[in-house]
């Protein structure tokens, strides 16, 4: 006979988070375990300590010598707090501003959805070829692999995208993907990749940056539709902006006849004048300029001038269940600068790989784990000593390590819920808040400590082989023996209580 | 000025004898120093690693055992930044409203030590002496969540005999984050492994900070590695005088426990 199982009591699992087997959130290991390999890359380290130091160095100079840095942040920070409040007014202002321009909006739910309109976008023109501007977006659905499944050929056309294309690699910082290739190594993928390349090419940056100018520039002159993400769109004029350094975004921008843009949909602005705050934000935080090379802006279609087909793609992929965290929520106003990678001592070591996810770093430990669900990415979160560095440089105030913390708790409180048997840590975490929350448990607890003694033999400190978890202590620094007494007994004992 | 010290979970068990140095130093200064003997821990640990409903009641204890004390001195800048930003809202998230307000109040009159020296009781020049090459390290929550800035230095460059030398790279973290450091093992060894370098770059005798948890990673790091560097609270350094300075270089404070 077989006992029946009572069904378990449907639960309401929330808002809809990015799906599974597509697109670039979630990485194959734990962040402790990809970290582990990564830690020992001599050459990845120096690359990344070398080009983070750079740039930490140019962000502080350019917003040091702003006396009301502390204001245009703050400015930033409220824009955004008061933009998603109102999110879905915003929304459908930009999409029937657009609409206005001769553009048209699509909504997509998820990566799936959103994968499957670009592709049939794109199918639609009769080409073969897409270019490509930068975009995190389009990264986070994975859309270069949606569209070579459909067997089109896509040309990324950032310079850092195209060196992490070229070597069939995996971005690893948000502004700069390749940031954990030095000069050498770029020569050797040109060297490698590009048809017809010099056989002399040195690493000389300017004889790099010419061969790929040489690659790009035949596929940007014969691209039919062009697929780019947005930094901003502005609701009350249906205005996107995309902001770059070296032009090849623009050139995507306005040579093809179809331009496609995928924007998160908490890229929106209200108003045309809010970018005055971002635009002084975003270039002095993410490349330490003052302002960047190229800033563009479209809305619509204009006759005779650029694409004549113009489609927006408004992505939420896990975007809405962000914002229905009223702690997490912020996270939902980075602009993408990567400010906090560049000053977070974990990225430094780890490097981007290390999380996963195309979001790295601080902003991606937060980002990552809501967009998909913190179970799936649970190691993220723990990834991060609460330094507080990120919070200091973000230009828009995003309480980094308090989110993190947070998170933490969801997944321990999640854990908890589906775990019919607690884990031995939360039995150890939840007996020593019974001890610490009595004095009488703690002294005696103390008084237990002192076993330690015992093991240390006499010595100042204990031994280096220790069970788990301790060992993860103790494989790389001593712990002290503990003393005969703590402070505590030994001023009652003098002074009485 | 009656001072409760809050001598933090850590200190009390594993290096009684940098509590033991802020007492002695208040007590010079001429205040009263009362020890509540209810107190354990400010719930930190709890809250950092996901525990955060199990932290309220560690923090309830906290609030009981430091009832009514007029200000409260903890020898780490991360403990008073718990109590500043952690305790009200992990108390107000559970529902325990009058707690929150309770932990609010209380974190009003809870100073860092070197916050407390500087700003509450005005003083620079506490009448230490010691004679050694120092390096002061700027712990993260010191740093950034208390913000205690240039005090500490201001402390430091006042003790006679003291050579106070510039740390490299000073604010980036030296990789402890609490149970980050066991949890996130190689990362938290990497930032050490750096941290280490610039601190023996210096060659100073002692690396200093406001943080014996901070320094507790160090040391153990340094410690492991044989180093001659050794660690040392700033309360240890601030306590030390004339008459009560170690005469060599042994791995201890001036102040014996």
């Amino acid at each position: 006979m077989t006992a029946t199982v009572p069904p378990k009591a449907p639960t309401f699992l929330g808002l809809p988070t990015a799906p599974r087997g597509v697109g670039h959130l979630r990485g194959d290991q734990s962040f402790p375990d990809a970290a582990r390999g990564a830690l020992r890359d001599g050459q990845l380290r120096a690359n990344l300590g070398h080009a983070t130091s750079t740039i930490r160095g140019k962000r502080a100079k350019v917003v040091d010598e702003l006396p009301d840095w502390a204001q245009l942040r703050e400015a930033g920070r409220a824009l955004k707090a008061a933009t998603m409040a109102r999110l879905d007014d915003h929304l459908e202002e930009l999409e029937r501003q657009v609409t206005a321009r001769g553009g048209v909006v699509h909504w997509a739910r998820d990566a799936n959805e959103a994968n499957e309109i670009v592709t049939r976008l794109v199918q639609a023109t009769g080409t073969s070829e897409v270019v490509k501007v930068k975009s995190m977006a389009t990264q986070e659905i994975g859309l270069n692999e949606a569209l070579e499944a459909a067997g089109l050929d896509v040309f990324e056309t950032d310079l850092a995208e195209l060196i992490v294309q070229l070597g069939e690699d995996k971005p690893s910082h948000i502004l700069v993907p390749a940031i954990h290739k030095n000069r050498a190594e770029i020569r050797e993928i040109f060297a490698r990749t590009i048809p017809g390349v010099d056989p002399d090419l040195t690493d000389d940056p300017r004889q790099l940056a010419m061969a790929a100018r040489t690659h790009l520039r035949e596929r940007f002159l014969r691209a039919r539709v062009a697929v780019s993400g947005a930094n901003f769109a502005v609701a009350e004029t249906g205005t996107l902006t995309v902001v770059e350094s070296e032009g090849n975004g623009r050139m995507c921008l306005t040579l093809p006849e179809t331009l496609i843009t995928v924007m998160g949909i908490e890229k929106v602005v209200p108003t045309w004048r809010d970018l005055e705050v971002f635009l002084q934000l975003l270039p002095r935080s993410s490349t330490g300029e003052r302002m960047n090379p190229y800033t563009s802006t479209w809305a619509g279609v204009t006759p005779g001038d650029g694409p004549q087909e113009f489609h927006l793609v408004l992505l939420d992929n896990g975007r809405t269940a962000v914002l229905a965290d009223e702690v997490g929520r912020e996270a939902l106003h980075c602009i993408r600068c990567s400010a906090c990678l560049n000053v977070c001592p974990v990225y430094e070591r780890a490097g981007g790989h290390s999380y996963g996810s195309v979001y790295p770093g601080p902003i991606g430990a937060v980002l990552s784990p809501m967009l998909t669900g913190v179970e799936d990415n649970a190691s993220l979160p723990f990834a991060s000593s609460l330094c507080g560095a990120c919070y200091d440089v973000c230009p828009v105030a995003i309480d980094i390590p308090s989110i993190l913390v947070h998170l933490r708790a969801e997944h321990v409180e999640a854990v908890a819920r589906d775990r019919e048997r607690p884990t031995a840590e939360a039995v150890a975490f939840r007996g020593l808040a019974k001890v610490m929350s009595h004095p009488r448990l703690w002294h005696l607890a103390q008084r237990a400590s002192r076993l330690g003694r015992l093991i240390a033999r006499g010595k100042p400190t204990l031994p280096n082989a220790l069970p788990p978890p301790v060992s993860g202590w103790t494989r790389s620094r001593d712990l002290p023996t503990p003393p005969r007494e703590t402070f505590v007994e030994s001023w009652v004992r003098e002074h009485g209580s | 000025m009656k001072v409760a010290l809050f001598a933090t979970c850590l200190v009390d068990t594993l290096t009684p004898s940098v509590a033991r140095a802020t007492a002695t130093l208040l007590q010079r200064l001429g205040h009263e120093v009362v020890v509540p003997p209810g107190q354990s821990c400010c719930g930190q640990m709890h809250v950092n690693t996901g525990y955060r409903r199990e932290a309220v009641p560690i923090v309830a204890n906290h609030v009981r055992a430091f009832a009514g004390a007029e200000a409260i001195v903890a020898p780490s800048g991360s403990c008073v930044a718990s109590i500043h930003h952690q305790q009200a809202a992990v108390a107000r998230r559970a529902g325990e409203h009058r707690l929150a307000d309770e932990a609010e109040e209380l974190a009003g009159r809870t100073y860092e030590l070197s916050q407390f020296l500087v700003d509450v009781l005005g003083v620079t020049d506490v009448g230490a002496y010691y004679p050694h090459r120092v390096t002061y390290h700027p712990t993260c929550h010191s740093l950034r969540l208390l913000k205690v800035g240039d005090r500490p230095y201001q402390l430091l460059r006042a003790v006679r005999g003291l050579e106070l030398v510039e740390l490299p790279g000073a604010e980036q973290c030296c990789g402890f984050g609490g149970t980050f450091a066991v949890k996130n093992a190689d990362t938290s060894t990497a930032m050490l492994t750096d941290k280490m370098a610039n601190v023996l770059g210096t060659h100073a005798e002692v690396c200093t900070a406001g943080d014996a948890s901070c320094l507790m990673h160090i040391g153990g790091g340094l410690s492991r590695l044989r180093a001659g560097t050794r660690t040392v609270h700033l309360a240890e350094i601030l306590a030390s005088t004339e008459e009560a300075v170690t005469p060599d270089q042994q791995t201890r404070p001036a102040v014996s426990a």
